[in-house]
């Protein structure tokens, strides 16, 4: 983490300014001295393409709001007005609502990398933990901003959503009328999810900040799973990460743009696209893709309190990792036993969100409860057991060793991305 | 990472998957699937054929009209590129030819007017309880995204395969089929009152009567006026309302990609390049040691 240059302004006016503001110095030691560990693959570059989707996000969203009636009245009609009369309108919504499914599959790809290098291992608990906390955030602000639209899906997942706070024992009926803001959801739950919608962006923004600054603090871990040992072992972030990630953020972008062009309704519902009826249920409610393994294991429990403890469990547990994984070594790629539970738990989670876009009966029920089960026995059994009874490969003395011995060139590229859905 | 591994785990999970999935399976055969039919506007470079919405467009103004809305849609959008590009003269004229209920004027009373290229298209029906009233008690469902608000299941793989193919035309094809799907109920069925039996709707019982018949609409462009030709041309129609900004959508797609692809290639070999010397490094360094 040393030997690199520190920042010196050239010119006097900015060195006046960087001895009272040194941000420009701070800009630099980030984002280009910062060293960055030459073995990086490209399932590193997943952290900045999801700030860059919050970004783009970001950017459309407050477009959008420029346009956009909160009220069960004109909500529907003023999203179609932005689809029909705006501007170029049909692209902002249809990267926003894509923007929002591209961003989760980032976010699911950077968790499950950082699942298979030990990522969350000491010293890097902290910066694993505001991840999840941004998951969650990420979750609130997704299901927010899919009620908007104010069509069929939008009005009966908040209505699904919200019921489940009534699981909550002795106050639950009042926390969900104090949710509404009446007794069932209505214009006032309509724009309260929008102001929330607006305002937990900025939230994530600042939190995104924070899992930046975690990250300068403990340095990036890296496919061996060691730390960098000596400047041989890392390269400056520029110009090598830059590139690297500019590169793959131009590929991802080329994914983004074939559903907002070709398939812009693709991971969306077409029931949406009725405007919202109280009166009438639609067949299936669905939530969006990215919530099904959740939904999944909501469903598979009998019990509505205990469902929604299992659903609310089954995203903090993540939070408890870095204590659960009992192993020392980091990265998979030195513990055998551990990679295969790893690809059998990515399966898992795929297979639950397919089960949760099924509906709750027969053979799909069953399915959903051995795989919740799994799910939560990856946790509590398997991990704290496996960093007991795993024999591990042994580590190679440093990043640079490890590129030798495994005769792969740096960079080369990563295993096929894992798909999901 | 290797993947060897991962094969078995796989195999494991689509087998439990598939024996889950065989009930729930079987139980899915009453309702056909619509046929895929070949539209203009599907694919990358999928265009409207401005023949048939405008054959479409008369379909829905002498028959759907009567009972549905098309309330998204204004007669400003029949001359609009990339639709059924009536001159604006012709769209100028099907708006006059529509009352529009306009007011207070200063006597403080509401008055009807002809339409203009800025309105959009009047409702059949004042409220919904009078269109339920003059319907049996079902209320015609609004057209204008009726296209996008209809679709049937797909299923694995196939939805998978559609984002390569790009297939997202289920609605027009539901409701191309639809419109041709009327027949007698089978024998043992109970309709309930009012109800038709449709072949392809939800639940076979759809309180719409056979909307259209042969040689109902004279095209003006001497098409054959056939149920088949009639319900081809007005969902073609309704494709274009549900997404009026399809043409040019596709086109900007089109750019963004090509752009996106020499990027990409661009800063591939920039990366290359930038990284060509710390790939020699090692091997250079144990050379040394």
């Amino acid at each position: 983490m040393s030997g690199h240059a520190t920042y010196q302004p050239q010119n006097g006016l900015m060195r006046w300014f960087d001895r009272r503001l040194p941000i420009a110095s701070l800009v630099y030691s980030s984002f280009v001295a910062y060293p960055t560990p030459r073995n990086l693959n490209y399932w590193w570059t997943f952290g900045g393409i999801l700030s860059i989707m919050l970004a783009v996000q970001i950017v459309t969203g407050i477009t959008l709001a420029m346009h956009y009636t909160p009220h069960v009245d004109f909500a529907f009609k003023s999203v179609e007005s932005i689809m029909r009369d705006v501007n170029h309108g049909w692209l902002l919504r249809y990267l926003h609502a894509n923007g929002a499914s591209m961003f989760f599959a980032a976010a699911y790809i950077h968790m499950f990398r950082g699942m298979y290098y030990g990522s969350y291992k000491d010293p890097r608990e902290v910066l694993w933990i505001l991840g999840v906390i941004l998951l969650l955030l990420m979750i609130a602000t997704g299901f927010m901003g899919y009620v908007l639209p104010w069509g069929q899906m939008s009005f009966w997942a908040a209505t699904v959503i919200t019921n489940l706070f009534s699981a909550i024992p002795l106050v639950g009926e009042s926390v969900v009328t104090w949710l509404w803001g009446g007794y069932a959801v209505g214009n006032p739950t309509l724009q309260r999810f929008y102001s929330l919608h607006y305002l937990l962006p900025f939230v994530i923004a600042g939190v995104v900040v924070l899992h930046v600054w975690a990250l300068h603090v403990v340095g990036q871990n890296n496919p061996a799973g060691i730390e960098p040992k000596s400047d041989k072992d890392t390269v400056p972030f520029t110009p090598y990460a830059t590139i690297k990630d500019s590169f793959f953020l131009a590929v991802f972008f080329i994914v983004f743009a074939w559903f907002v062009f070709y398939m812009p309704n693709f991971m969306g519902h077409a029931d949406n696209y009725i405007p919202a009826n109280p009166s009438v249920t639609p067949a299936h409610i669905v939530p969006e893709w990215y919530y099904l393994p959740f939904y999944a294991i909501l469903r598979a429990i009998p019990d509505k309190l205990m469902g929604v403890v299992a659903l609310v469990a089954s995203i903090v547990i993540l939070a408890f990792l870095p204590w659960l994984d009992t192993s020392r070594v980091r990265s998979a790629r030195y513990r055998p036993l551990y990679r295969q539970f790893f690809w059998v738990f990515v399966v898992v989670c795929i297979g639950l969100g397919w089960l949760g876009g099924k509906p709750a009966e027969g053979g799909y029920v069953i399915a959903a409860r051995i795989l919740t089960f799994y799910y939560f026995a990856h946790f509590l059994l398997i991990l704290p057991l496996l960093g007991i009874f795993e024999k591990t490969k042994p580590l190679p003395n440093s990043i640079t060793e490890s590129v030798l011995r495994e005769g792969v060139p740096i960079g080369a590229s990563a295993p096929p991305p894992v798909v999901s859905r | 990472m290797t993947f060897k591994r991962t094969i078995p785990a796989l195999v494991l999970a689509v087998g439990l998957l598939a024996v889950a999935g065989q009930p729930a399976a079987a139980q899915d055969h009453a309702t056909p699937e619509p046929p895929a039919q070949k539209w203009s506007f599907a694919g990358p470079f999928g265009k409207f054929d401005r023949a048939q919405l405008q054959r479409g467009f008369k379909v829905y103004r002498e028959v759907c009209a009567n009972c549905h809305s098309l309330s998204f849609v204004s007669f400003r959008n029949l001359s609009e590129p990339g639709g059924p590009e009536f001159s604006a003269a012709q769209a100028r004229t099907v708006a006059g030819e529509y009352k529009i209920k306009d007011g207070p004027n200063d006597q403080g009373e509401m008055f009807e007017r002809p339409g203009r290229l800025a309105d959009y298209f009047p409702a059949p029906f004042p409220n919904e309880a009078a269109a339920r009233a003059a319907n049996g008690g079902a209320y015609p469902p609004d057209l204008s995204v009726i296209a996008k608000a209809r679709t049937y299941e797909r299923g694995f793989p196939r939805f998978l395969m559609d984002v390569v193919t790009q297939y997202q035309e289920q609605g027009v094809d539901y409701i191309t089929a639809l419109l041709k799907g009327y027949e007698q109920a089978p024998a043992g069925m109970q309709m309930a009152p009012g109800m038709m039996y449709n072949k392809y709707f939800p639940g076979h019982g759809i309180a719409m009567p056979p909307p259209i018949s042969d040689g109902q609409v004279t095209y003006d462009d001497g098409t054959p006026g056939t149920i088949d030709q009639y319900a081809r041309d007005v969902s073609a129609f309704l494709a274009w309302t549900a997404e009026p900004h399809l043409e040019a959508r596709k086109r900007l797609g089109f750019q963004v990609v090509i752009f996106l692809l020499v990027l990409s290639g661009l800063l591939y070999f920039t990366k290359k390049r930038v990284w060509h010397d710390v790939h020699m490094h090692p091997e250079e360094l144990s050379r040394k040691s």
